[in-house]
């Protein structure tokens, strides 16, 4: 991947972003780096009785209380394997700051506008919803994540 | 005390316009001709002489007096300004500071009358002016000088007198800075950080036996309280900030009622945190304007009443066990309990034999329910019936508790408890389903813990709803690991069960455990909770872990314990207030196995009841004597129900329900009456059974209209055709939209004698026109989907249908007259609720069209009159 960041950088890249990449079972996820407040190890849980699913429930980060939302439930993927934790990623909304659940934590990296697509229509509608776009790198696809989509359930819906 | 404000809030004026004043002269002596400059500081010598004058402070006010006279001749260009008139305003200033100091340190000017200075003041400025000015001032010094040598500038002076002109600086002026909120927010919620981590040092400590950290946590938890107290003071203001705009808003009440109200307020100096300051703003101002409003009497009133003319109201405020009282009082009449109740029943918001049961405390309590007000008129402060149950809910919101007390005769007191501050809480932390939840303090009445075999016997179930026999009254209980869906815990042998108090409810709730109770900092739930009702925020304890803190009043609705009484008068009165709603005064009765029957009560002439061998037979029917008159009997049951077993069987004495029409009555017998309900009725079913109309919920169970015509017709089929209604047959078109009106409209016509059709909207109504033209057609004006006038343009558009009269109907007898507009077209307009009158009009209307085919009325009916044995 590193080799794939130099490529991109040695090219135009007015119009791209940076981002903070991250894996959910086999899709490869990037969110604006500047969204993006802090990545915590697995910390201790409270679980919300009678929340939503996708919250796997709140977390004390340095006082604050932050809700934790399960990326691979708000995907509507199976559930990651009994021992295998997952990360929290911090990332500033409109609301206040949410902790997504990832599964592992990859680099930041540039990328061309150029290589930006929309995302296929056929998409399942649970991962349309959330998923902006998509960079065709060289060596994979880097589905770019609407966190304010992400964090907003109410619109989630059953779609 | 209250001058002691006041003078410091001049010392701190002054202190300020000092400075200023300091500055100013400064400049003014590097530009003389600035006159911007001049006059500002004439302005602020000016202001300090006049607040002078106000507090009688004559040294003070002499010496400014001179400043001002001498200044305004500069400012006037009456005299040029030198340097040495500067310094002499300058010391002027300086000993205005001294005679400031002496104020603070002792209230008074102290001994020093500053004569000199004055003096100088006033020969300069009486001294020639322009072209002598030079030697005008410092010819006439009794420290020529000093004051020569003090020109240039201010440091100057305060050198050549070092010990008397330099002015310790003022502890009134510099203890006070202004801070911005946002800063003051910011060190609040740092400090609950910091309460959070002390909590959990504190925990750390007592995992550990180590005397070093042990010393150190305890001073830590020391300061943190300090600290957290400190900070909480800064955003503490004095509840005077709110009753300042209280003596003008009792005055413009009182000018406009005519009443004579004076004003006291006690402790106006209480401090309270801002947020809740802000909070209670509108709620007291409503309290106030009610007191005013229906408290005090007029004074006519009053003095019948052997009371001062002047209504007294008072305000108090006060701390008390952690939290605030506040009491709005006034002397006038009390709150009338009966009239309370009366109120309440009819509005709808309870029975009357609930009221009766209703102790006078809990009547006074009446008056937060929404849509309340014993106001007689709607005036335009008060009496719309809002505003009690929004201060109540206002209240509530921020931890409150409003009481209401009231002495016939002698007056009312509202009095609120309100929290100090709203970020820090005490908390009942539980354990239930492995998780720990914490319940605010406020909420929560007492702890219960059931042990041993009994633990089961105590809790009780009704219908399979538990409940708890708590001091003789039962309380309804909700299990938190049902209500959250969490998983049970393991049976133990003892059941712990904290009592809460939701609104004006109470209610048990049965927990796995009960920890401690703990300083909370609330922290609000991220958006994607907030849908969540059973959570009031989160915290954090002192282990770093997040705990969620109970809405009590969300979870009591969501296990389904606080469902009745307060939401349901909530509903009934926003039932209410969509107009068209029937109100109605129900008559209920039991007959056969028919357990809820309904009339409207506005049919029902009499109830009696006959001893059996009262009845006799004429006619194969069931009769009595009645005032003279032979009363025939319908049995009830063996109309509704002709086939059931054991109807012949009659009791020793017949419940009658006696219905009138004209001149002609008819006695319907029922197993027993119930109850005269007053109900908005909601829910409709049409029934397809024969003698009913349909169901509706009734005092919140299903209630069974009665069909009477139906069932009249069922049992004397000749009590129509003996005496021959005045319908004679004639057709009528019934189009109404409710099918409750409807059915009620019907029932009178037919018992009059008239064929009904029915129709529930426009288009039901042409078919039935074309089916069968009617003589007349009664439309209500809302008929739906547009209104009776759709209706009207219809008919008058077909010539066969034009000469048919159509009589609108309006909902009430207000709407009937109101709406003439409406109406236009029509052949009248009656409110379908005052039977008497619609017959009339039907009748009119009826007899003015030429008679068609005379047809039979009601040929369906089968004669059912009971020809029963004995």
């Amino acid at each position: 991947m590193t080799s794939d960041t130099a490529a991109l950088k040695s090219e135009r890249t007015e119009t791209s972003g940076q981002f903070s990449t991250f894996f959910v079972a086999d899709l490869f996820f990037g969110v604006d780096v500047l969204r993006v407040q802090e990545v915590l190890r697995f910390q201790q849980m409270t679980h919300v009785p009678k929340a939503p699913e996708v919250i796997e429930g709140l977390i004390n980060l340095r006082g604050q209380i932050v809700t934790a939302i399960d990326l691979r439930r708000r995907l509507r993927l199976p559930p990651r394997a009994g021992n295998q934790m997952p990360t929290n990623m911090v990332v500033r909304t409109d609301d206040g700051a949410v902790s997504l659940l990832v599964d592992e934590i990859g680099d930041v990296l540039d990328v061309d506008a150029a290589t930006y697509e929309r995302p296929p229509e056929n998409l399942d509608p649970a991962a349309r919803d959330i998923i902006r776009g998509i960079y065709k790198l060289k060596e994979r696809l880097l589905l770019v994540l609407d966190t304010e989509r992400t964090v907003n359930l109410a619109a989630a819906g059953d779609a | 005390m209250q001058d002691q404000d006041v003078i410091r809030e001049f010392l701190i004026e002054s202190h300020e316009n000092l400075s200023r004043l300091d500055q100013e002269l400064v400049e003014l002596e590097k530009r003389p001709q600035d006159t911007a400059l001049l006059a500002s500081i004439f302005r602020t010598i000016h202001t300090i002489k006049g607040t002078c004058g106000f507090f009688a402070f004559s040294t003070l006010e002499r010496i400014t007096h001179e400043a001002e006279t001498l200044l305004s001749q500069l400012r006037d260009g009456k005299r040029k300004l030198t340097p040495s008139l500067i310094s002499l305003v300058l010391e002027t200033v300086d000993a205005t500071r001294k005679v400031l100091a002496a104020i603070e340190a002792s209230g008074e000017e102290g001994p020093e009358r500053f004569e000199h200075i004055a003096e100088r003041l006033r020969l300069a400025a009486q001294s020639p002016a322009d072209a002598e000015n030079q030697g005008g001032t410092d010819s006439t010094p009794p420290l020529p000088a000093e004051a020569q040598g003090v020109i240039g500038s201010s440091e100057t002076t305060e050198g050549s007198k070092p010990e008397e002109t330099v002015v310790k600086s003022s502890a009134v002026a510099d203890a006070n800075i202004r801070v911005g909120v946002g800063l003051l927010d910011k060190l609040m919620d740092l400090v609950g950080e910091l309460v959070l981590t002390r909590n959990q040092i504190l925990q750390f400590n007592t995992e550990r036996e180590d005397a070093a950290l042990n010393t150190t946590s305890q001073r830590l938890n020391l300061i943190t309280t300090e600290l957290q107290e400190g900070v909480m003071k800064t955003r503490m203001q004095p509840i005077g900030m709110v009753w300042n705009k209280l003596p003008r808003v009792v005055r413009d009440m009182a000018v406009a009622l005519g009443k004579q109200i004076l004003l006291e307020m006690d402790g106006a100096d209480t401090e309270l945190d801002r947020t809740i300051i802000e909070a209670i703003k509108d709620p007291l101002v409503h309290l106030v304007r009610n007191a005013c409003d229906h408290g005090i009497e007029p004074p006519e009133v009053r003095a019948r009443a052997g009371k001062p003319p002047h209504g007294r109201l008072t305000l108090r405020a006060y701390h008390e066990g952690g939290q605030v009282n506040i009491e709005i009082g006034d002397d006038g009449g009390g709150i009338d309990v009966a009239r309370v109740k009366q109120k309440a029943v009819e509005r709808g918001l309870l029975r009357s034999e609930q009221a009766e049961k209703l102790s006078d405390r809990e009547a006074l309590n009446l008056i937060f329910l929404p849509g309340f007000s014993t106001a007689q008129t709607v005036t335009n402060v008060s009496g719309r019936g809002v505003g009690m149950d929004v201060v109540k809910s206002n209240i509530e919101k921020i931890g409150g508790v409003v009481d209401v007390f009231s002495r016939p005769g002698e007056g009312a007191t509202v009095k609120l408890k309100i929290p100090l501050t709203l970020a820090i809480i005490p908390g009942l932390v539980i354990a239930s389903g492995g998780e720990r939840f914490v319940i605010p303090q406020v909420s929560l009445l007492e702890l219960i813990r059931l042990e041993g075999d009994s633990s089961e016997k105590h809790i009780e179930h009704v219908h399979g709803t538990p409940v708890y026999r708590r001091r003789g009254s039962l309380l309804p209980i909700a299990y938190l690991n049902q209500a959250l869906g969490l998983k049970s815990a393991q049976r133990s042998d003892a059941v712990s069960m904290v009592v809460l108090q939701a609104e004006d409810r109470q209610f048990g709730l049965v927990v796995d455990g009960i920890n401690d109770t703990q300083e909370i900092v609330v922290k609000p739930l991220g958006k994607q909770l907030k849908g969540l009702t059973e959570y009031a925020g989160a915290t954090i304890m002192g282990d770093g872990r997040v705990a969620l803190i109970l809405d009590v009043l969300g979870i009591g609705q969501s296990a389904g314990v606080l469902t009745e009484s307060c939401e349901q008068s909530r509903v009934a009165v926003q039932q209410k207030s969509q107009a068209g709603i029937e109100q109605q005064r129900l008559l209920l009765f039991r007959a056969g196995s028919f357990e809820r029957l309904a009339v409207p009560l506005s049919l029902v002439a009499r109830l009696e009841v006959f001893p059996r061998n009262a009845i006799e037979h004429a006619g194969g029917c069931h009769v009595v004597q009645y005032r003279n008159r032979i009363l025939p009997l319908v049995p009830l049951q063996a109309v509704l129900e002709p086939d059931a077993p054991g109807q012949n069987q009659m009791a020793d004495s017949v419940q009658v329900i006696v219905f009138n029409d004209g001149d002609r009555s008819i006695g319907v017998v029922v197993d027993q009456i119930l109850d005269v309900a007053e109900e908005a009725v909601m829910v409709r079913q049409k029934s397809s059974r024969k003698g009913l109309l349909g169901s509706a919920v009734i005092g919140k169970r299903v209630t069974d209209f009665l069909d009477l015509n139906q069932v009249i017709h069922a049992a004397t089929e000749s009590w129509f055709e003996g005496t021959g209604g005045s319908g004679n047959g004639k057709r009528i078109l019934v189009a109404e939209g409710s099918a409750f009106s409807r059915g009620l409209i019907r029932s009178g016509l037919d018992m009059a004698g008239y064929r009904v059709l029915e129709a529930a909207n426009l288009d039901e109504a042409i078919r039935g026109m074309e089916q069968q033209p009617a003589d007349v057609v009664v439309a209500a004006l809302d008929l739906p989907p547009q209104g009776s006038s759709a209706l009207l343009a219809a008919m008058r558009q077909r010539t066969e249908w034009q000469g048919i009269p159509i009589l609108a109907l309006a909902d009430s007898a207000g709407q009937a007259q109101s709406s003439a507009s409406q109406t236009a077209g029509f052949q009248g307009c009656q409110d379908k609720f005052d039977r008497g009158a619609l017959l009339e009009s039907v009748a009119r209307l009826a007899s003015a069209q030429a008679v068609p085919e005379a047809a039979p009325t009601s040929a369906e009916a089968e004669p059912a009159c009971m020809a029963e044995e004995r």
